[in-house]
């Protein structure tokens, strides 16, 4: 156990290098972005003179070195800086969009891996037959439409014709409030304030950009997980295991999929971190108020606290994953170590 | 919502909105309900304080409807039975009547008894002074427009006594007192702001960010940002008609596909700033009604750069004024919510209205003609450069120009600008050499439209234009009241010089246009482009 909390730690140190680079190139991106933020928040109408005293309010004025290292100092106090287009300290901002962004994704990837995983098992262990076709056409068809596509297709159908799905308004209804905060999810806070009727609210609000996300995300677990299984079923301890009679669902369960294991983990790891950043799109489509559509306005208007606080938060929470993953591979499979 | 979460929820920290003294829930009936309405609109508000720095254009609309002002314009209804503002009507808001100087030198107000701060506390001079002190020094774009209005300096603005207010000018000027009227000189409860001023923000604008002080018909009553923001009405505004909705949801819905399917399906009362095409569509079906105005002082322009060759050249300029498919741009581009501004019968304007048709329409032979005295006849290179901000309708009519402009041999590479460096290079580098743009002035007078967009070196001159006989026609004309004798021949002389050196080929003069259900009335279109909601009811 304490060489398992020496290794874990010892990993996390191994991040501190990245995390000080994203730093850096996060700030040295923003700069190099095309437009001046002086003139875009000077307003419709303003002259050279006013354009000027914004950019001294700003702080613009200064050399780029001046200005690296007051963020940096402000970054060691906790203090992400201002957000100049909402007027808000950018990670309050992040703070109250993070959870809503982490919810719907999480929600999806749960989801996809409830589809993916059995549906990629099934095709690995039946390969040409009509279910690995239908696992090969769902797989195209998640990689080869787009979200905001499936996003309005869903929306169309199920709102629009049918009346099934609630107005695409983002987390809630108009008519419901939010549940006091706790986790910032709203399905686990409404069940902690004992509040089904907005549990459920929330629920309905869900739904769609769920399935949205979901089968983007199917893809690659799915094909991850056909391709594992299909290597760990040709392996000899599974022969071995099959000719000694062993149960087909203990073989399956127990011996093969807890080998293909590895690489499936890895594959859920990468994906979790994308479908953060790539979730933008469905946000849009469903008024969702999230971390991506946050990022996109700052991106337009040049907003650099703003942009840097959302790379350097995206950053860490893809290191915090990929160090997460680790450790449960170690857990599953005693082969893996932490230092290898 | 149902009582039981309401109360609930009381007496919690709701996260965000909670630092405002907000609502904490909205009855469930209020969608349905006939004074609550439901908006939605495609951009975020940032901010509830207009001087602030970097607030965005979409935040106009809550001063406008939290804030009062000393006067406001009147409205009228159009032939198409569409209301609109009226530029030429100015009516009495917190100043219940004024009088301007003999000398036209000083305007001077008395405060009407009636307007009271939400507080509770009557609006005195003093306020209206600090409101209007804090507008030119806070700099950015309400001290510009404040200029435009001759108001420079906190000296200018004079305290008599506690319910007559004074403005002192250098020069007597007919933009003063419409400028009184646009968004920007509000009136803030400078008691209120004052207890929550510092040393480093003497002006309290990170207090008035988050919560506004005023007078106004609405309060803001809840703000989640990015997500909504609820208007209630002020019971004790006694400055106007009352207004018909007792509260208004401004929901922000980012995807215009989603906005549109949330009209169809009635689960929205009015939909603000609908894309063209969008407003089209749905008035042929008809389920939904749509009220637009054309904007006033409002152009969309095709503009070219002088200090590109080779459109310093006059007849180059003229000749691609004769190329442009200004047809198919109204009815493909704009989806028929333009009005033409090509075709004029006469060479020199016969009347100061604008912006008015200029005397050009496709004519492709009298274009290559042009072009071939120029010198041009193998045509050349250039690029049409637009922003991607405004792509609805700036793409297609790029692609029509781009069409259009290849039958005479010119040929044109489309360059696509993100929005937000289209400022700098449009307007304040005056980099770009044939591009698209959209100024339109608040204050609706020909020579005020001149002064941004053609004088040399002003900020919507992204063309470069300088001619010698409008720079001095403008500088006499701006603060020239319309009556006198020479204003008439003064503008007609500058719309000539338009019409023959086209720097800027109007396009169409575009509409600004709503959707509602059928239950929705009293939607006016205003020079701001924002909702005013005193003006709507709901049946």
């Amino acid at each position: 156990m304490q060489a398992k909390v020496l290794q874990i730690s010892a990993r996390l140190l191994q991040s501190l290098p990245s995390i000080l680079g994203i730093v850096v190139i996060s700030f040295a991106l923003t700069r190099a972005l095309p437009g001046d933020p002086a003139v875009y928040f000077a307003g419709a109408m303003a002259d050279q003179a006013s354009i000027e005293q914004v950019r001294q309010a700003l702080g613009l004025d200064k050399t780029l070195l001046e200005q690296f290292f007051i963020y940096a100092k402000n970054l060691l106090n906790g203090d992400l800086g201002m957000s100049l287009s909402t007027g808000r300290p950018v990670l309050e901002e992040l703070l109250t969009r993070l959870p809503a962004s982490i919810e719907l994704t999480l929600m999806g990837l749960g989801l996809s891996i409830l589809i993916a995983v059995p549906l990629g098992i099934l095709a690995a262990t039946r390969p040409m037959s009509w279910i690995d076709h239908l696992c090969r056409i769902l797989v195209t068809a998640g990689v080869s439409l787009p979200t905001f596509f499936t996003g309005l297709f869903l929306i169309y159908i199920f709102y629009y014709l049918l009346g099934w799905a609630p107005s695409p308004l983002g987390r809630l209804d108009i008519i419901y409030l939010p549940p006091e905060h706790v986790t910032g999810s709203y399905l686990i806070d409404s069940l902690i304030a004992r509040d089904m009727e907005v549990f459920w609210a929330s629920l309905k609000q869900l739904i769609l950009p769920t399935v949205t996300l979901g089968l983007f995300a199917l893809a690659p677990i799915a094909r991850m997980t056909r391709a594992a299984m299909l290597n760990t079923l040709a392996s000899d301890y599974i022969r071995t295991a099959r000719a000694s009679g062993l149960a087909e669902t203990k073989l399956l369960i127990t011996y093969a999929l807890r080998n293909a294991m590895l690489p499936i983990l890895t594959t859920l790891g990468m994906v979790f971190s994308f479908l953060l950043g790539a979730n933008v799109l469905v946000e849009k489509v469903f008024s969702w108020p999230g971390i991506g559509s946050y990022a996109i306005e700052a991106l337009v208007a040049s907003d650099y606290a703003a942009v840097q606080g959302f790379v350097l938060s995206m950053a860490l929470l893809f290191t915090f994953v990929n160090l997460l993953v680790d450790i449960i591979l170690t857990l599953i499979d005693p082969r893996v170590a932490l230092d290898s | 919502m149902k009582r039981r979460t309401f109360i609930k929820t009381l007496g919690l920290t709701a996260q965000g909105a909670a630092i405002l003294p907000f609502l904490r829930h909205i009855p469930a009936e209020a969608a349905g309900k006939s004074d609550t309405l439901v908006v939605i609109a495609g951009h975020s508000i940032n901010s509830l304080d207009l001087h602030r720095k970097g607030t965005n254009r979409p935040s106009y609309q809550v001063t406008v409807n939290i804030y009062d002002r000393l006067v406001r314009f009147g409205t009228k209804t159009l032939a198409d039975g569409s209301l609109t503002y009226d530029s030429t009507v100015i009516e009495p808001e917190v100043a219940e009547s004024w009088s301007i100087a003999d000398d036209g030198k000083s305007i001077t107000f008395t405060i009407n008894p009636k307007a009271i701060f939400w507080d509770g506390s009557p609006v005195t001079a003093q306020d209206v002074k600090w409101s209007f002190d804090r507008a030119v020094s806070l700099g950015g774009f309400p001290a510009v427009q404040m200029k435009a209005g001759s108001m420079t300096n906190p000296e200018q603005f004079v305290v008599v006594d506690d319910k007559t207010f004074r403005i002192d000018l250098p020069k007597p000027s007919k933009l003063t007192l419409p400028d009184l009227a646009v968004p920007i000189p509000f009136i803030i409860n400078a008691k209120e702001a004052q207890k929550h001023a510092t040393e480093k923000d003497p002006w309290a604008t990170e207090y008035l960010h988050k919560t506004p002080a005023g007078s106004g018909a609405y309060k803001v009553t809840r703000w989640d940002p990015g997500q909504q923001f609820v208007y209630e009405r002020n019971e004790n505004w006694a400055l106007g008609p009352k207004p018909g909705l007792k509260r208004v949801i401004v929901r922000e819905v980012p995807s215009a596909a989603t906005r549109r399917a949330l009209i169809e399906r009635q689960n929205a009362d009015l939909y603000m700033d609908i894309p063209a095409k969008d407003a089209k569509e749905l008035q042929a079906k008809g389920d939904v009604d749509i009220a637009g105005a054309p904007i006033d002082n409002c152009l969309h322009v095709l503009a070219l750069n002088l200090s590109h060759k080779p459109f310093d050249d006059l007849k180059v300029r003229q000749a691609i004024a004769y190329a442009l498919p200004y047809e198919d741009i109204i009815s493909l581009a704009a989806y028929g919510r333009g009005k033409p501004m090509f075709g004029g019968k006469n060479k020199t304007p016969t009347d100061t209205q604008w912006p008015q048709p200029f005397p050009y329409q496709q004519d492709l032979k009298k274009a290559a003609a042009l072009l071939q005295e120029a010198g041009y006849a193998q045509g050349f290179e250039t690029t049409l450069s637009y922003n991607l901000g405004l792509a609805d309708w700036q793409e297609p009519t790029a692609l029509l120009i781009q069409q259009a402009l290849k039958q005479i041999n010119i040929n044109v590479t489309l360059d696509k600008i993100p929005g937000a460096n289209w400022r700098t290079a449009a307007l304040v580098e005056k980099r770009l050499p044939m591009h698209l743009e959209n100024f339109g002035g608040w204050l609706n007078y020909p020579d005020y439209y001149f002064f941004w967009a053609y004088k040399s070196g002003h900020l919507f001159n992204s063309s470069n234009y300088k001619n010698d006989t409008i720079e001095t026609l403008v500088d006499e004309t701006l603060h020239m009241e319309t009556s006198h004798p020479s204003y008439a021949d003064h503008v007609k002389k500058m719309i000539a010089i338009a019409f023959e050196e086209v720097p800027r080929i109007p396009l169409y003069q575009p509409y600004l246009d709503a959707a509602m259900q059928k239950n929705v009335s009293g939607y006016t279109a205003w020079f701001h482009r924002q909702l005013d909601c005193r003006n709507l009811k709901k049946a």
